[in-house]
């Protein structure tokens, strides 16, 4: 039962119902497609298929699932802290940061565990945001345009050094890796380090209220006892964490964080506690999508998911622009 | 009672508020009047903790303004400001069920559920409960933030100019609650008005400011005359007494 008496339409339940029933299936069509041929069958008769799935396939998926719905929370997070429907974290610097930060990583401490560099990057990312938020804050908050604006500029910056210092040291191989996500790479005892981004993700549900309130502003979140820096902060390492590790294990991908929030939102509104466990399975389902697409367009060969995600991301998103608001009730 | 001492609140130089300090008694309606920028707004922010005062103390009870604990006040103290922005999409049940937060910090139980279903009823919401804030009209909204701060259910009420937007139905029910919660439950509220003819009828004391100063402060009998009008306003206006209330000739 929902707590708060809203009106059917605006009950996001049977919207879970639906998202889920889709990942289920895509989720089934996900583990079935690939250069190797495996049927549902197989996996009874025979090993090699069996192990096909524990070390490839299923791991992608987790990959895929955790990411997508990890990185749709932050976004919402973040636009929430930000008062800004235009920001995600791939657009605002905190990708870019974390994936200088694991560059610096590389350069530095090459011998470092995974843990370790993942925290390089992730306080690099914390950085990155932290720097952009200050800067937002200069701009006029009756203009979100220009705040996203000034976000992708920043973004831009940021790659443009990560790249100057990836040529000096030679290293501009690895620099796509990390700027364009894809799970073709994710392999079992490879991305174990998501399990951690979806831990935390699930974990920022628990201050969904703090999240909701602090996007009402610092007045109203102060006269309702809310310690607002302190939420601001917890949100913003959270969102640095999660992004951190994907771009660590799958690179960046972009417009998830961005689309996603904002049609849950047109959709459902912000009280966080009902939307974001319908924002992280759209989440899931959108990079499932993007990903299944990526590897049927143009079989055998795989388009990697940060690409499909930029060309329907940015198609969805101007859709969404241009789509008046409709609303519940 | 809320204790302001020696408060003293500049900005860039100047001086807003000019060592105010007063007095505000419980249980009773307190009407803050006094001209634009006269810095009823900023007073009451400093009161609510939301710009930290720089010279000064507040006291609410026995709790200081800035040291106590912000959920704790939060309990006892509650404040809608002049223009609240809410930009989050919240329905109108929703943005009122915030209002319970401090109780139930994320977590809302029966009683939360109670109190904000009594405000919808009581502010006239129930046909717009599962409406969208930003579809409201001007007056519903502003229903709708009262509401919420109803909720809250604090012993103290700061009220910025809360007849914003109000038709003369509407705002005369305002003050008729808030006059039996003062009376039949002691809650002190303390309302800043424009229109001084609300601040006669309704409020039991009236603190006039002007440039940032404390001006001549008692029942509304008391103070309102031609001369305080002139002095605070600047205008000049006939003041009549009808049923032993002054009445301002607008
Ligand atoms: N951030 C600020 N920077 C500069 N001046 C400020 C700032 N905030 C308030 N002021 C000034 O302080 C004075 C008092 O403002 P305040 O909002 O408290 O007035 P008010 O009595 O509430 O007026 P109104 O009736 O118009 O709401 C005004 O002159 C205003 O211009
Ligand atoms: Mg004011």
């Amino acid at each position: 039962m929902m707590y708060w008496p809203l009106c059917p339409s605006s009950n996001p339940v049977r919207s879970i119902l639906i998202l889920g029933f889709g990942l289920v299936v895509l989720s089934i069509a996900s583990l079935f497609i690939g250069v190797i041929d495996l049927r549902p069958g197989d996996l009874w008769r025979d090993r090699a298929a069996l192990e096909l799935v524990v070390v490839s396939r299923g791991p992608r998926l987790f990959a895929i699932l955790i990411t997508g719905a990890a990185l749709a929370v932050c976004g919402k997070i973040l636009q929430m802290l930000m008062k800004n429907r235009f920001v995600e974290p791939m657009t605002v610097g905190t990708g870019q940061g974390a994936a200088l930060g694991i560059l610096i990583a590389a350069i530095f401490f090459p011998t470092a565990p995974l843990l370790s560099q993942m925290g390089i990057a992730a306080i690099s990312a914390l950085i990155a945001s932290l720097g952009f938020i200050a800067m937002a804050r200069r701009l006029p908050p009756t203009q979100p345009f220009l705040v996203a604006l000034v976000g992708i500029v920043y973004g831009g910056i940021l790659g443009a050094i990560m790249v100057f210092i990836a040529f000096q040291a030679d290293l501009l191989q690895y620099i796509d890796i990390w700027l364009t996500g894809e799970f073709s790479g994710v392999l079992q005892g490879r991305y174990e380090l998501l399990w951690l981004a979806a831990l935390v993700a699930a974990l920022s549900y628990l201050a969904a209220d703090q999240f909701a309130i602090a996007g009402m502003g610092r007045a109203a979140s102060i006269n309702l006892g809310l310690n607002y820096t302190q939420v601001v902060l917890i949100g913003l390492v959270a969102i640095s964490l999660v992004t951190a590790m994907t771009v660590v294990t799958v690179g960046m991908l972009p417009f998830v964080g961005l689309i996603v929030p904002n049609i849950v939102s047109r959709l459902y509104g912000d009280n966080l506690r009902h939307t974001l466990p319908v924002v992280a399975m759209m989440g899931a389902g959108l990079v499932l999508a993007a990903d299944i697409l990526g590897r049927v367009v143009r079989y055998p060969f795989e388009i990697p998911v940060g690409v499909v995600l930029g060309v329907v991301g940015a198609v969805l998103f101007i859709w969404l622009l241009y789509r008046p608001a409709r609303y519940a009730g | 009672m809320i204790t302001v001492s020696n408060l003293t609140h500049r900005i860039a130089g100047k001086d807003i508020l000019h060592d105010i300090s007063l007095q505000i008694p419980k249980g009773q309606i307190t009407a803050l009047i006094g001209p634009n920028g006269a810095g009823k707004s900023t007073l009451l922010s400093a009161i609510a903790r939301l710009t930290p005062h720089q010279t000064g103390q507040i006291m609410v009870d026995e709790l200081e303004v800035g040291t106590s604990a912000s959920n704790t006040l939060a309990k006892r103290l509650s404040i809608l400001p002049q223009v609240p922005e809410i930009a989050p999409r919240l329905s109108v049940a929703e943005l009122i069920g915030f209002g319970r937060y401090p109780y139930h910090k994320g977590h809302p139980t029966k009683v939360d559920r109670q109190k904000t279903d009594e405000a919808i009823v009581l502010f006239e919401l129930d046909e717009l409960h599962s409406r969208p804030l930003d579809t409201l009209s001007g007056g519903q909204k502003q229903r709708a933030l009262l509401a919420m701060t109803y909720a809250q259910d604090t012993e103290y009420m700061l009220l910025d100019e809360p007849l914003n937007n109000l038709d003369i139905s509407t705002s005369r029910s305002l003050m008729q609650l808030l006059r039996r919660l003062a009376e039949t439950r002691g809650r002190t509220v303390v309302i800043v008005l424009h229109d001084i003819n609300y601040a006669c009828s309704y409020a039991d004391r009236i603190v006039t400011m002007k440039d940032g100063r404390i001006g001549r402060c008692g029942a509304p009998a008391k103070i309102v005359d031609a001369g305080m009008l002139q002095h605070v306003f600047s205008t000049q206006a006939e003041v009549h007494i009808v049923n032993g209330r002054p009445l301002i000739e607008v």
